[in-house]
């Protein structure tokens, strides 16, 4: 009587062709339970339920339009336009408003803020001016500033500039005083003068932190973006926003929400390659 | 090379009345390391020892004393004396070669020249082919290292090092010992350098001092040559199991051990 089957005996000695990989690549966990797929499965499932509130008629398509209406708004929003401009040059006039914004900002809260972590007077100056305007929403000062500055271009990037200043100013001094002593005493025994010392081992070492900063600021100016855009535009996401709300075009005010969201999203992701990039030394040492 | 009279460290004002255990770190330092020396300061911890150091490096003005390098006094940090840190105080945005040759950056001159330079000296302690490796990416003793080269490579008259080896496990740190021995005797630098390891200390010193517990002051003062021996090509782990190495090291053990007196 034989025991062992040649089909055991295969498998005990050697396995069969093709088999031989197949051990070696540890197995991860399947496709459907990986982070990425169950958010995409959970944001089907919404739509999905948008689309079936929708259909069985549950909310009136004036409070809440099915996904197919908002999506032919899209297209022809793209295509011909919303009060004067098309869906792209509405997001064009926002992200150059937020651009301008952050452009502003950094070329004065950096340098402000690397001089606010070099000096404990300076330091002592600024803090409770930052400290006092910082946590106050941007739609209370945005009628003083309109006072000041007129209801034009400059109000509107003023305000998002204001936005991204604090957090980036908090951000840059942080990281100046979070620079390694010892690093500091290695340029100086090197003969470093104090240019030298800042831009050889303050501002890189404050790098990363700034780069944080910049990404706080940025979420923080993008959200006031329709309170700047509340006052004379002409022009952009969050005036199509509101005055699509006025008509109560929700299939409008749904799109520019999305668009609003998506461009914050891809903003934050394209930040956070940046950082990558740029510190990859960050947190290793 | 480094001549340090009567020198004092004390905390002054608010702070004197503060601070329960004395106010005094160093208490008038008389010492004179001669050029090309290895000279080892040992204490036990919290001693100032490397409060010491750091008055050579200036970066503390000592209270009292007057404190000179190659004859010229030390009024701040300079380039005449160069620092290797325990933590390595290396720069994460500069590859192994842009860390070494960064003194000589900060001094001007080609890039060509500069890293020719760097090079030798990364050759010297054993790292060639890592230049453009980020320094991240090192081990630990490799990272000292590093430390080492670009310290050499500002050329100093000086090289002062702070418990260089004190954060390595217990071999990387025998062979680092062995690489600073070969360094000092190819570069024929004044070294002085700030351990608690009384056995490394043994073993490297051609100067050794021994400090007391604060306010503190120099107890022991020993000139002594296995380094040098090591240097010319006696093996390490022969030295240090000689009978006159053993006996020694175990004779400034005790000194080390009657200043330390204390529960820790």
């Amino acid at each position: 009587m034989s025991a062992i089957s040649p089909l055991t005996v295969r498998t005990l000695v050697q396995p069969a062709p093709g088999e031989a990989e197949a051990p070696s690549r540890p197995a991860g966990p399947p496709w459907w339970s990986r982070p990425g797929a169950i958010s995409l499965v959970s944001v089907l499932v919404l739509l999905g339920l948008w689309h079936a509130v929708t259909a069985l008629r549950w909310i009136e398509p004036l409070f809440l339009p099915p996904p197919a209406a908002v999506w032919e708004k899209l297209l022809r929003v793209a295509g011909e336009g919303y009060l004067d401009a098309t869906l792209w040059q509405h997001a064009g006039a926002s992200l150059a408003r937020v651009g301008l914004a952050l452009l502003f900002a950094v070329l004065t809260a950096v340098p402000l803020g690397l001089w606010m972590g070099w000096s404990a007077r300076v330091r002592g100056v600024f803090d409770p001016l930052i400290e006092f305007y910082r946590p106050v929403p941007p739609l209370a000062y945005l009628p003083l500033i309109v006072i000041w500055f007129g209801i034009g271009e400059v109000s509107k990037v003023l305000l998002i500039t204001l936005a991204i200043f604090a957090p980036l100013v908090i951000a840059t001094a942080t990281g100046v005083r979070q620079v390694e002593e010892t690093r500091r005493r290695a340029a100086l025994a090197f003969g470093a003068t104090r240019w030298q010392l800042l831009r050889h081992v303050v501002l890189p070492g404050a790098l990363p932190e700034i780069l944080t900063g910049v990404r706080v600021g940025l979420g923080v100016g993008w959200s006031t973006l329709v309170a700047a855009e509340l006052v004379a535009a002409t022009r952009g996401l969050g005036f199509m926003v509101q005055s699509a709300a006025q008509f109560l075009n929700t299939d409008i005010v749904l799109l520019g929400i999305f668009t609003i969201a998506l461009i914050a999203f891809g903003l934050e992701l394209g930040l956070r390659a940046l950082q990558r990039r740029l510190v990859p030394w960050q947190g290793r040492g | 090379m480094v001549e340090l009279q009567a020198v004092t460290v004390g905390y002054r004002g608010a702070a004197a009345s503060t601070t329960a255990v004395g106010t005094t770190v160093l208490d008038g330092i008389d010492w004179q390391v001669p050029a090309g020396a290895l000279a080892v300061l040992l204490g036990p911890s919290g001693c100032g020892k490397s409060s010491l150091l750091n008055v050579i490096a200036g970066f503390i003005a000592p209270s009292g004393g007057r404190v000179a390098v190659a004859g010229r006094p030390v009024t701040g940090p300079g380039a005449d004396r160069g620092v290797v840190f325990q933590d390595d105080a290396l720069l994460p945005w500069l590859d192994v070669l842009g860390n070494v040759a960064l003194p000589l950056r900060l001094r001007g001159g080609g890039r060509t020249a500069r890293e020719d330079r760097a090079r030798h000296f990364l050759q010297l302690v054993g790292l060639e082919g890592f230049e453009s490796r980020p320094v991240w990416e090192l081990s630990g003793g490799m990272r000292q290292r590093v430390g080492i080269a670009r310290a050499l490579a500002a050329d100093p008259e000086v090289l002062l090092m702070d418990e260089p080896f004190g954060a390595l496990d217990a071999l990387t740190r025998e062979r680092m010992q062995e690489l600073l021995l070969k360094v000092w005797h190819a570069t024929g630098k004044t070294i002085v350098l700030v351990t608690h390891g009384v056995e490394e200390a043994v073993f490297l010193a051609t100067d050794l001092v021994v400090l007391s517990r604060r306010p503190a002051r120099i107890v022991e003062h020993r000139v002594l040559d296995f380094g040098r021996r090591h240097a010319q090509g006696e093996g390490a782990r022969a030295i240090k199991s000689l009978p006159d190495f053993v006996s020694v090291r175990e004779q400034v053990l005790g000194t080390v051990y009657a200043q330390d007196g204390g529960l820790h």
